[in-house]
């Protein structure tokens, strides 16, 4: 009996987390011109209103520009640091190691507001420069840690193999590092660009006035109050954060698969 | 240069860059904004360098400032209690279950690439005066006119319990699947009922876990300024909120450093009690 209350309890929370966000899907479908309850059809104006709302689609552009350099930064900082500390006997390692996912430990709030200080008192006020520097220092935590987790699976023997037969460190490093380190790397640049996009926190007190990312301009629409299309871009952001790292496992999974045979 | 002294320096080359952002978008702007908080903003708006202790002394003295602290610490200890209750039973289950654990794990890692902003604002479509709560009650015929449900403390921790929730399950899974099984196994075998086993084997083994859940909940509740903003009313600003109103709509950047610091120590200790006794490598566990 126990079990089964344990089980109907599992359910009950495994549907609060994700009933909510189901209804902003099934609403951003709604022909219903409020774009509230009763629905009354199926209908895809709301994207089609998205795709021609300028603010939305610039939003969208400084998102992707922001996310892919970002995760194109924090991920070659991540890989570097972390071949540094699976791979060397690095002195005071665990202070390193703190100091690294520090970012993650001091409350977002407090960081944006020291780097927005900070920056600006060297003369770089808000701007890309200053949103880029933030969700670099951001991301950088996430992806050491997952980037650290998978090295570690790697064995160095392959490593020793090359160099034994005289390819040079850089030609080890490009010719059997990598290519073994290649899902890690994927990996970590998926987590930072996912973290980038979806940040709001940080975001807010970095950008320029004018600039919005599509959590700020989600964030600025719900100012007037909730609309269709604010539920059509939050289905477009699920599609894209969820559908992109699902989409990347399968093809990784392809991709090993071939390489197995 | 000697091979020995080349291999030493490899890490380090390695290791810069990264260092190197930490200290100068991290570690500088942490100590600079110490410096900060002991400034003027005059009434004119340039600052005056110097050594003042009024930031502090408003921050620390001010009846509005204090209030609004202990009860963002308040809110943020009834998101971790409400938190661990609907997690742990919920990790439970998925440690213990058989046929559909990776579906369930997957199905918790959703959560973590949908946006926190729309599963906060996901909330107006189900408490909003036209949401789905207030039709069904409607077409129900139990209320004819709509409640208005949101915009109170109360729809600002269910919002955080939404955002936090994974981060307690997933720590307190972790903690668990470490666990024998074969030791509830063996105290069934003593002769301990299967309540018994759990309170006195499984529950305590796996506290380390429910802490680790616990302290992220706490901090990432305790600093947070969106919730408030979406799902509270004009009464329900939190802690945050202050650090925000100084430093962007007040512009009174050294009032903001100081308040943003004594959010940074107050939550440091936490963890620094945390860390004394359990120590900071939980938390990777629960992340990696």
């Amino acid at each position: 009996m126990g079990w089964q209350a344990i089980r109907i309890w599992t359910v009950l929370v495994y549907g609060f987390m994700f009933l909510p966000v189901a209804v902003v899907v099934l609403l951003s479908f709604n022909a219903n011109q409020f774009g509230s309850f009763p629905m009354t059809g199926l209908s895809l104006r709301w994207f089609g209103e998205l795709w021609n709302n300028d603010a939305v689609m610039r939003a969208f552009r400084t998102s992707l520009v922001l996310g892919l350099m970002t995760a194109v930064i924090s991920t070659t900082l991540g890989i570097l640091a972390s071949l540094a500390l699976v791979r060397y006997n690095v002195p005071w390692r665990n202070t390193i190691s703190t100091l690294l996912i520090a970012p993650i430990l001091v409350p977002e709030v407090v960081l944006a507001v020291a780097l927005l200080l900070f920056l600006n008192w060297l003369g770089i006020g808000k701007s890309f420069a200053l949103l880029l520097a933030g969700h670099v220092i951001f991301t950088l935590p996430f992806v050491i840690l997952v980037v650290q987790a998978r090295l570690v699976s790697i064995k160095r023997d392959v490593e020793e193999a090359a160099l034994s037969l005289g390819a040079s460190p850089v030609q080890t490093f490009f010719a059997v590092t990598l290519p073994l380190m290649l899902p890690a790397v994927a990996a970590g640049a998926l987590f930072a660009f996912t973290i980038s996009f979806d940040d709001i926190t940080g975001t807010l007190f970095w950008k320029p006035g004018g600039v919005e990312t599509v959590p700020t301009q989600i964030f600025s629409m719900l100012r007037n109050s909730i609309s269709p299309e604010i539920n059509a871009l939050g289905t477009v952001m699920i599609v894209l954060t969820v559908g992109l790292p699902l989409l990347g496992a399968a093809v990784a999974r392809k991709l090993a698969m071939k390489g197995g045979t | 240069m000697s091979v020995e002294a080349r291999e030493a320096r490899q890490p380090w080359i390695l290791l810069s860059p990264a260092l190197a952002a930490v200290l100068f978008l991290l570690i500088i702007p942490l100590m600079f904004i110490v410096v900060y908080s002991f400034w003027l903003r005059s009434a004119i708006g340039a600052d005056t360098v110097g050594f003042y202790l009024d930031n502090w002394q408003k921050a620390l003295s001010d009846r509005f400032y204090r209030d609004i602290l202990l009860n963002t610490l308040k809110i943020a200890a009834i998101t971790t209690i409400v938190c661990g209750l609907m997690g742990y039973p919920a990790a439970y289950f998925i440690a213990r279950s058989k046929g559909n654990k990776l579906i369930l794990l997957l199905l918790l890692m959703l959560p973590f690439w949908i946006s926190y902003i729309i599963r906060t604002m996901s909330w107006i479509n189900i408490l909003g005066t036209s949401g789905a709560l207030n039709t069904l009650l409607m077409s129900l015929g139990i209320i004819n006119q709509p409640i208005q449900m949101l915009y109170n403390e109360a729809t600002v921790i269910l919002g955080l319990v939404h955002f936090l929730l994974p981060f307690m399950v997933l720590n307190v899974y972790v903690s668990l699947e470490g666990i024998d099984t074969n030791l509830e196994a063996a105290a069934n075998s003593l002769g301990a009922t299967r309540w018994q086993a759990f309170t006195q084997v499984t529950l305590p083994l796996s506290l380390p876990g429910l802490a680790a859940g616990g302290l992220l909940c706490f901090v990432l509740g305790a600093g947070t300024y969106i919730t408030p903003i979406i799902l509270g009313g004009p009464r329900d600003a939190m802690f945050a909120n202050l650090v925000y109103e100084a430093i962007i709509t007040q512009l009174n950047w050294p009032l903001g450093s100081a308040l943003s610091l004594l959010l940074l120590i107050v939550l440091g200790i936490l963890v620094a009690i945390y860390n004394r006794y359990l120590g900071l490598s939980q938390l990777a566990k629960g992340l990696g």
